[in-house]
């Protein structure tokens, strides 16, 4: 069986877990077993929606020392469960919660992790072989999983969550809880915009917009597209934007389907973050920038006419669409 | 208060990235390695920061071969009392815990410290298995750590915020932009660093549960396609047509 842990952050499910199920059920058709899904926690909304991403069982273990992540209870409900269960692989999401787990999990069931996941595995004779995107996207790492279980942590934006089920019963999972020794304090989330990890449309501006007053027309660009923004390193360290933002090799690693880059040259360490959007757009008035060497379309401008413009062209693209 | 940091060492960014004849191995050959400035800029100077502090001993650690000691003698020249290397080579996350899980598990560190990953398998593995293997509490992607007695205050990234999360020593933890800042050695840690113990362990056998089975070169792009500034209708289309994310 494979079985995807469907995180639960705060109780709700997000794309992060749609999209493992998604995932995990066509692992399971191509090794032709079943996918379940199992949900930790006592508050959790509507678990019987993860049948309609292709989970054909939903366990939960509904116990309120779940309600907040703690690595170390969490890996040893997922461990005895998958044992109960009897799964031979198990999916997480290469989240803040899958990436805090999935290391302890290996170690539990002596099992081979690869994280980062973006493509399905391929079974090459009897061996089960995952790719990951590896040196800041310049090259794909094949490897083959040779332990009895096998562990993968799913990359986001990898696959698109299908919808093509029916939603599942919910069935209570009994497996000891040990109390977790991490006590949660606060949480402090920016509410209203879509994280940058699991944004699909990202608009992101560098130093050439010269002044942190000038953001105006970036704004306006990423709500007319409902985009996130994010900006290059400089300019968070400058605190013209908030940290959050800072996308790269020190920053956040993003794969959005559209990524359009303002006033950014697109310098490696840069392009190491960014590199695995599905489609890039740069705007710069320099032709030379490295930036449209990693680019799908190029608009060699100056991007104070250029970003305007192209707002007003979406805007008038959605009004007719 | 006894911290350990367990440092590993990358390629540059801007390195060439090519492998061997049949594609097995990463060609190291004139590559210019780096400490991974997550376990650099982050978890080693936090670390010594704290030592400052509140006295104690920092114990930098690497699992790599002797070549490997030009990067470990930076980090005792930014600041670690000591460091010891387990002479094997880091061929995957697992192997690289247990190495570490050995040499730790009688030594009653306070803290230890990762870097939130590393900047060529991006794995975030390596703390987590640890943690595991020592079974002690993990916090990944902390930004912020303060220690007030026994008791650790940490604020740790998710995606869209932050958590502020309380946690009793021991534990380990993994380090994000935000804990520290970079520190340049300077001349007197570098002169220090050449006399500062660095002890060399043999290392253990460990399962092998993933094989590397070989590297490719993704896709090439197909080169850009360049838009009229004055015609964003144009770009808009092609986005709409072609590209199909609009
Ligand atoms: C170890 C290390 C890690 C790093 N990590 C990161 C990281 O995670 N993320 C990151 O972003 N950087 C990172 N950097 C920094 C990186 O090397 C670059 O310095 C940085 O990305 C440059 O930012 P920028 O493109 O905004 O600025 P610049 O390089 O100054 O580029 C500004 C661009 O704007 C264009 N421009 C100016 N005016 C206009 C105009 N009116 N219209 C159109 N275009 C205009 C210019 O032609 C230029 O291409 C790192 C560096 C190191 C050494």
């Amino acid at each position: 069986m494979v079985l995807v842990y469907a995180e639960s952050p705060r109780g709700q499910f997000k794309k992060a877990a749609f999209e493992a199920v998604t995932f995990g059920k066509k692992v399971a058709d191509q090794l032709g077993v079943p996918c379940a899904a199992i949900v930790l926690g006592a508050n959790v909304g509507s678990a019987g929606e993860l049948g309609r991403y292709g989970a054909g069982r939903v366990v939960q273990v509904s116990d309120a020392n779940l309600d907040h992540l703690d690595s170390q209870s969490a890996a040893a409900v997922l461990a005895d469960a998958a044992k109960q269960l009897g799964a031979t692989v198990l999916v997480l999401s290469h989240s803040s919660t899958g990436k805090s787990i999935a290391g302890r999990l290996a170690v539990r069931l002596n099992a081979g992790l690869v994280s980062g996941v973006n493509a399905l595995p391929e079974m090459r004779g009897s061996d089960f072989i995952v790719k990951k995107s590896v040196f800041s996207g310049k090259a794909v790492a094949e490897y083959a999983v040779v332990s009895p279980i096998k562990i993968l942590s799913l990359m986001g934006n990898a696959v698109k969550p299908d919808a093509i089920g029916t939603p599942a019963n919910v069935e209570p999972l009994s497996v000891p809880v040990p109390a977790g020794r991490i006590r949660v304090k606060a949480v402090k989330t920016v509410e209203g915009t879509v994280p940058l990890p699991e944004a699909e449309v990202v608009v992101s501006a560098g130093r050439g917009m010269k002044d942190p007053s000038n953001w105006g027309i970036v704004e306006e660009l990423a709500v007319t597209l409902d985009a996130t923004t994010a900006c290059s390193r400089p300019v968070a360290d400058s605190h013209w934007r908030p940290h959050h933002e800072h996308v790269g090799q020190t920053g956040i690693a993003i794969r959005p389907n559209l990524y359009i880059a303002i006033g950014i040259s697109g310098a490696i360490q840069h392009l190491a973050g960014v590199n695995n959007s599905k489609v890039i757009v740069v705007i710069n008035k320099d032709p030379e920038a490295p930036f449209f060497k990693a680019a799908d379309y190029g608009v060699v401008g100056d991007l104070f006419e250029v970003v305007p413009r192209l707002t007003a062209a979406i805007q008038k693209f959605k009004a007719n669409n | 208060m006894k911290f350990l940091v367990c440092i590993s060492q990358t390629p540059d960014t801007t390195a060439k990235v090519s492998f061997n004849a049949d594609s097995t191995e990463y060609n190291s050959a004139g590559v210019q390695f780096i400490m991974n400035p997550y376990d650099e800029w982050y978890a080693l100077v936090r670390a010594c920061e704290l030592r400052e502090a509140l006295g104690g001993t920092v114990v930098a650690l690497n699992v790599g071969p002797a070549a490997n000691e030009t990067t470990i003698r930076k980090a005792l020249a930014i600041g670690a009392d000591e460091a010891v290397r387990i002479d094997a080579d880091p061929k995957s996350a697992a192997y690289t815990a247990k190495q570490i899980a050995e040499y730790a598990k009688g030594q009653n560190f306070d803290l230890i410290f990762f870097g939130k990953e590393t900047i060529d398998y991006n794995g975030a593995e390596v703390g987590a298995m640890l943690a595991e293997h020592l079974d002690l509490p993990y916090i990944a992607f902390a930004s912020k750590l303060d220690l007030n007695g026994n008791t650790a205050t940490v604020e740790r990234d998710i995606e869209g915020g932050v958590e502020v999360l309380e946690v009793d020593l021991p534990f380990v933890l993994s380090a994000a932009k935000g804990m520290a800042e970079q520190r340049i050695p300077n001349m007197r840690g570098i002169m220090s660093a050449r006399t500062k113990p660095l002890q060399v362990v043999a290392p253990v056998a460990a399962d092998e549960t993933v094989k590397t089975v070989r590297f490719t070169l993704p896709p090439a792009k197909a080169g850009v396609k360049l838009v009229d500034p004055e015609n964003m209708d144009e770009l808009v289309r092609l986005l709409h047509e072609e590209a199909k994310v609009l």
